[in-house]
């Protein structure tokens, strides 16, 4: 990657930057959004679910929402990239001499920064409620960063929806779609606590990674007792992202090289 | 300035599934031209911009664009043309001086010098006013003269068009036409491509007709006209007995399903046509219900020219 694209990849991400300042309710009412669900899990439904192996369900509730907020990421990255490609100016950029790599690198940057104050703003949030860290500093930094690895390979995942999907009702099928798979985890319910081969599938769910090694390090109940996940959480929270990576970014790569209609 | 034209294509394929979008093309654009890609949809028009500027790899044939081999050095063909595509390629929640701005700096322009062309862009096209407001305020005919003024913040040597009036009103194609008359005053060659025929008239040196993928005529306006012939009465029936009446005395083939009959001027002209047909149904004692006449629509061309090329095609398709 030469210092060329990285400069391209920098006006595309400054550009993406603007949108946000001069229209803010976009990441506005996503933050407001996933307060919302924090504060319906938290206190409507949070009473009534119980924490295998102890401890309170808000704080395991938390890192379970940071990840979350990082899948839902895919929604936004999807929509931009959707947008661009239909209004054409997805291919201006293609006819014009800079990388392929350097639409999505802008994209990538702007959308994890977004991703990044979401973040702040959720901790902020959460130490209000009553959620607290008990672990070192390292270890919280370390877990922000395994988040933020996450939405990386959703952002990936979300340019190659964008490009290959065009259709009308694309994006809201996605939009759809992220539910299930952000409730088949042990984002909201322990995986202990469900039949065993729904648990079995929601423990081998990518973000349940994330979600155990955020509470591992954020010295958060974990929900669980024991198995694969519990004794590898933040292995397992580095692989499946770069799993992810591996897959879509070479897809994305090509979707938009194809993309000619 | 190099020998080589702007754009030069030979035998140029490219299929989708079992449609033969380009078939064949042959292109050479001269320097300092506007040249039209005329045709109805689906006659490759689109296809053929997308190839030339690199967003479709074409199956087979030759295409230089400034020079370059398309194949061998896509990004040096990038650097030497501009786009407008038929849908704005423009951010619509950026000004418009922020669009041109940012592709400039794109094409590795300076900041000061991206915000000095902007600037030259923005007055020459009519747009200083509306310059710092966000694009999505911009009317159908802005947007279209702000396409065009991004696509020419490197002084390119080939301009593509793409369909630039499609979907405007009057004024708006007014002003754009206004536009690319100028953007060729300026030196850079224009390709674009129209369905309309007085578009092609009004702005093109040379017209290339297209029909399914391949060149079926090519000329200056005025050669197309000649070769497609003059003025045309048309005769409406209002029976399918009057119908058949009217086309024995007149010797046209009749259109069952509107009902009229077209006979071509001869070289006398259109309103001496006129009188021998109302003077021959006359003398017949065929009554119709009326009769005007008309240049042949671009529809009649197409027809007309689509159907002179039938017989190579379907030879083609045999194969």
């Amino acid at each position: 990657m030469t210092v060329q694209t990285l400069r391209h990849g920098w006006i595309l991400t400054l550009r993406d930057l603007k949108h946000w300042q001069r229209e803010p309710w976009t990441p506005i009412v996503g933050i407001a959004f996933s307060v919302m669900l924090l504060l319906m899990f938290g206190y409507l439904f949070g009473g009534a679910i119980e924490v295998p192996g102890g401890g309170d369900y808000l704080p395991y509730l938390l890192p379970g929402m940071f990840t979350l907020t990082m899948l839902f990421g895919i929604e936004s990255t999807m929509g931009a990239i959707a947008d661009d490609t239909k209004r054409g100016i997805t291919d201006r950029f293609r006819s014009m001499p800079i990388a392929g790599v350097a639409v999505p690198l802008g994209r990538a940057a702007a959308d994890l920064a977004n991703s990044a104050v979401q973040l702040a703003v959720l901790m902020a949030g959460g130490l209000v409620v009553g959620w607290q860290v008990d672990g070192s500093v390292g270890a919280a930094l370390l877990a922000a960063g395994l988040l933020l690895w996450l939405r990386l390979a959703m952002l990936w995942v979300g340019i190659y929806l964008g490009l290959a999907l065009r259709g009308e009702g694309a994006l809201m099928s996605v939009q759809i779609l992220v539910w299930p798979f952000g409730f088949l985890s042990n984002i909201f319910v322990a995986p202990e606590t469900m039949p065993g081969w729904l648990g079995f599938l929601a423990g081998w769910n990518p973000v349940s990674a994330t979600a155990a090694a955020c509470r591992e390090l954020f010295g958060n109940p974990t929900g669980t007792t024991g198995g694969v996940l519990a004794d590898h959480a933040v292995a397992l929270a580095l692989a499946w992202p770069a799993l992810l990576l591996a897959v879509f970014v070479p897809l994305a790569a090509r979707a938009y090289r194809n993309l000619a209609r | 300035m190099p020998a080589s034209p702007p754009l030069l294509a030979r035998d140029v394929h490219k299929r989708y599934g079992a449609t033969r979008a380009l078939d064949g093309l042959d292109l050479e654009v001269s320097p300092g031209t506007v040249h039209a890609l005329l045709g109805p949809n689906g006659a490759g028009k689109s296809t053929a911009v997308n190839v030339f500027t690199t967003l479709t790899r074409p199956d087979s044939g030759e295409v230089r664009v400034a020079g370059h081999d398309l194949r061998r050095s896509p990004r040096k063909v990038r650097a030497a043309i501009g786009l407008v595509g038929q849908t704005s390629a423009l951010d619509e929640v950026l000004h418009g001086r922020e669009n041109l701005v940012m592709f400039g700096r794109l094409h590795d322009l300076s900041k000061p010098t991206a915000r000095a062309r902007a600037g030259d862009l923005l007055d020459a096209y009519g747009l200083a006013d509306a310059a710092d407001r966000k694009v999505s305020t911009y009317s159908g005919g802005m947007r279209r003269r702000l396409d065009i003024a991004a696509a020419l913040m490197t002084r390119p040597h080939l301009l593509f068009l793409d369909e630039p009036t499609t979907g405007l009103d009057p004024r708006g194609r007014n002003e754009v036409w206004k536009a690319i008359r100028r953007v060729v005053g300026e030196g850079t060659t224009v390709l674009l491509t129209t369905q309309y025929l007085d578009e092609a008239d009004q702005l093109a040196d040379r017209i290339t007709v297209l029909g399914a993928g391949r060149v079926i005529a090519e000329g200056t306006s005025a050669e197309l006209k000649d070769a497609l012939g003059g003025d045309r009465v048309i005769v409406t029936a209002r029976t399918p007995d009057e119908l058949a009446r009217a086309a024995e005395v007149l010797g046209g083939t009749p259109d069952p399903e509107t009902l009229q009959v077209a006979v071509e001027a001869g070289p006398s002209g259109g309103a001496a046509a006129m009188v021998a047909a109302i003077r021959a149904l006359d003398a017949a004692s065929v009554d119709v219900g009326g009769a005007v006449l008309r240049r042949p629509t671009l529809d009649e061309v197409f027809l007309h020219l689509t159907a002179e090329s039938d017989e190579p095609q379907t030879r083609g398709a045999a194969r």
